[in-house]
């Protein structure tokens, strides 16, 4: 199917066209701080854009998105202070640790919904955040320094800020893609199914949690990447990455970009971080101008900036 | 032994200060339908009040009542200005514009305070050790709390259960339309359950504060158990509140004080000194999934929604 030519898809072409040249523009222009600071956003796109697959997609509010990063990045960080330093063993054991974890609370949570979901799936991430604080051997509060990042083999060298920054997009425009796959696929149909009607998927004969609960394993499982990525990228994990506070900025990133729309959590991510860049260049207590503009923008900019996009789209 | 029946007061003393913070939750929840994040952050304003208003009038007491007014208001001021826009939205929208209203508050907290936290100092009168029972001390202030979180728990019984505002809280938390259709000034009530929550959050954080620091995100980590403590209860239920606060808070308490010596007998010591933290730490959360699996709905549900 040809994408048709809006607004919003052109903004979106002129996006990954921009995220592509980047490294180009840095070198060019000596300005190395701007891919270190896309590396990252990069990074929290992809861990927002696993949100938006079950919240978008699946209305699978999660509070608990910042237990993934963390658990993705404990495991590089515990493997690599074990002295495993090779990325072949430590980011399968990344995704499988967040996808087991996944598995779980996702089994409890989804026996509840609406704001049930939303409280447990807060204290469950929560109670990873506990677990990590109370690992005394590795590094409890104070967090976990990875002296070596993951090791590939000559294949690629992740300490290569531009080889990593690909690595790190690619790892983002493979997880949009498969995300697309999922959304139009038969299952991806039921899961959209089941968030607007559960009764009547269920009366056609539809096991809805099960579909439910494979969505959120999937979700969870992407953003666990994301967290073997952010661990990379930082060199370190601490629990305070893991605190709430980051699961909620996940989702405020999802909605301010647009939820249900696959590129809207990258576009809400880029907007997020770079105002949190911008404010606190401008003043110490950026949360101060955050926390009320939030207010302001669920108030009156509901649909985020993707579903501002296509009002253009009509016009 | 003594160490039991002080860690059980202990228990119950932190039991009913989560059920202040939790009763204020669960009713806007059960009435308005509204997730207040920001629940947590009235507790932190009303520790910072009570430690301001103590040292400007030299006098804990006084400064503690003023700073429970100044939370009421500030609640009632908070629920005209931003929230009151939120009822009747997403629970989604709700959760980001109250996370949006934590943020805010943690940087006024630390514009106005700055960012290191401040100690609210006990008159000497309470800090004695009172003998409870023979050979047993406890802190007067911490009998204090107990007395005063049962003193406002039976206030609230008899509020929400004997009198016409309480006929209309509970008449609202079963159907919120239908009572709207009688004639009931809605607004009016959620304007003044808004406020009675954020009283209690505001009267939990002031007698918290001389036991622990006064300090920017203290509200947080107390309002996720608040969170555990609705759900366990069953949201809406001021009853299940009360149960499930006591019952996390002589579980969290007695967990911590408990657990490591109890695993040290049966692993060895360097296991159980990694352990022990980690899962007392966790008690509380595999209470609230195995109450999940068995009960989704909480244990005292409040009404069939």
């Amino acid at each position: 199917m040809m994408p048709n030519l809006n607004v919003s898809n052109a903004v979106v072409a002129v996006l990954c066209a921009a995220l592509i040249m980047l490294p180009v523009y840095s070198a060019a222009s000596g300005n190395i701080f701007i891919l270190t600071l896309f590396t990252r956003i990069v990074i929290f796109a992809l861990a927002a854009a696993s949100l938006n697959l079950i919240m978008g997609y699946g209305g699978m509010m999660s509070f608990g998105h910042a237990a993934y990063l963390g658990i993705g990045g404990y495991a590089v960080g515990i493997l690599a202070a074990e002295g495993i330093g090779s990325g072949f063993i430590q980011w399968p054991v990344a995704l499988i640790v967040s996808a087991l974890f996944a598995l779980v609370i996702g089994a409890l949570s989804l026996r509840t919904r609406g704001v049930y979901f939303i409280m447990i799936t807060l204290a469950f991430a929560q109670m990873a955040y506990y677990v990590a604080t109370s690992l005394s051997r590795y590094g409890a509060d104070d967090g976990l320094t990875i002296y070596k990042r993951s090791d590939f083999a000559g294949l690629i060298n992740l300490s290569n800020r531009t080889q990593f920054y690909y690595l790190c997009l690619a790892c983002l425009f493979g997880g949009i893609y498969l995300i697309w796959r999922i959304v139009n696929s038969r299952f991806g149909l039921v899961v959209q199914g089941v968030r607007s009607n559960e009764q009547r998927m269920q009366a056609i004969g539809f096991h809805a949690n099960r579909y439910r609960l494979v969505c959120f394993v999937i979700s969870g499982t992407i953003c666990g990447l994301a967290g073997a990525l952010l661990a990379n990228n930082t060199d370190f994990v601490s629990p305070a990455g893991m605190y709430w506070t980051r699961s909620g900025e996940l989702m405020v990133m999802v909605v301010l970009g647009g939820m249900g729309s696959l590129f809207g959590p990258v576009i809400g991510a880029i907007a997020f971080l770079l105002l949190e860049e911008l404010l606190s260049q401008f003043t110490e207590y950026w949360a101060l101008i955050m926390g009320p503009l939030l207010l302001l923008i669920v108030l009156f900019a509901r649909g985020g900036i993707m579903g501002l996009l296509g009002r253009f789209n009509r016009a | 032994m003594f160490l039991v029946v002080e860690q059980l007061l202990n228990g119950l003393q932190f039991g009913l200060l989560l059920f202040l913070l939790a009763a204020g939750l669960t009713l806007v929840f059960g009435i308005m339908d509204f997730v207040n994040l920001a629940h947590g952050s009235l507790y932190m304003m009303g520790a910072y009040f009570a430690a301001t208003f103590a040292a400007w009038t030299g006098s804990f007491v006084l400064g503690a009542l003023l700073a429970l007014v100044a939370t009421l208001l500030l609640g009632i001021a908070l629920e005209f200005v931003a929230l009151k826009h939120l009822y009747g939205r997403d629970h989604l929208d709700q959760v980001l514009a109250t996370f949006g209203l934590i943020l805010f508050f943690n940087d006024a907290v630390r514009l106005i305070w700055g960012p290191a936290g401040l100690a609210l100092p006990l008159p000497a009168w309470l800090t004695v050790p009172v003998q409870i029972i023979p050979g047993v001390f406890y802190p007067a202030y911490r009998l204090l709390i107990i007395g005063v979180a049962l003193a406002v728990a039976a206030g609230l019984y008899v509020v929400v259960m004997r009198t016409r505002i309480g006929m209309l809280i509970r008449a609202g938390a079963s159907n919120r339309e239908m009572i709207g259709a009688l004639g009931i000034n809605i607004k009016l009530l959620f304007t003044l359950v808004f406020g009675l929550g954020a009283a209690l959050a505001g009267l939990a954080g002031l007698m918290q504060a001389p036991i622990l620091t006064v300090q920017i995100g203290m509200g947080e980590n107390i309002l996720i158990l608040a969170f555990v403590i609705i759900v366990i209860g069953g949201i809406g239920s001021i009853r299940g509140a009360f149960m499930a606060a006591i019952f996390v808070g002589m579980i969290d308490t007695l967990g911590r004080a408990f657990l490591p010596d109890l695993l040290r007998k049966v692993l060895s010591g360097a296991a159980a000194s990694t352990a022990a933290p980690a899962l007392s730490s966790m008690l509380i959360y595999l209470l609230m999934a195995i109450i999940l699996v068995v009960r989704p709905e909480g244990l005292f549900p409040a009404a069939k929604r």
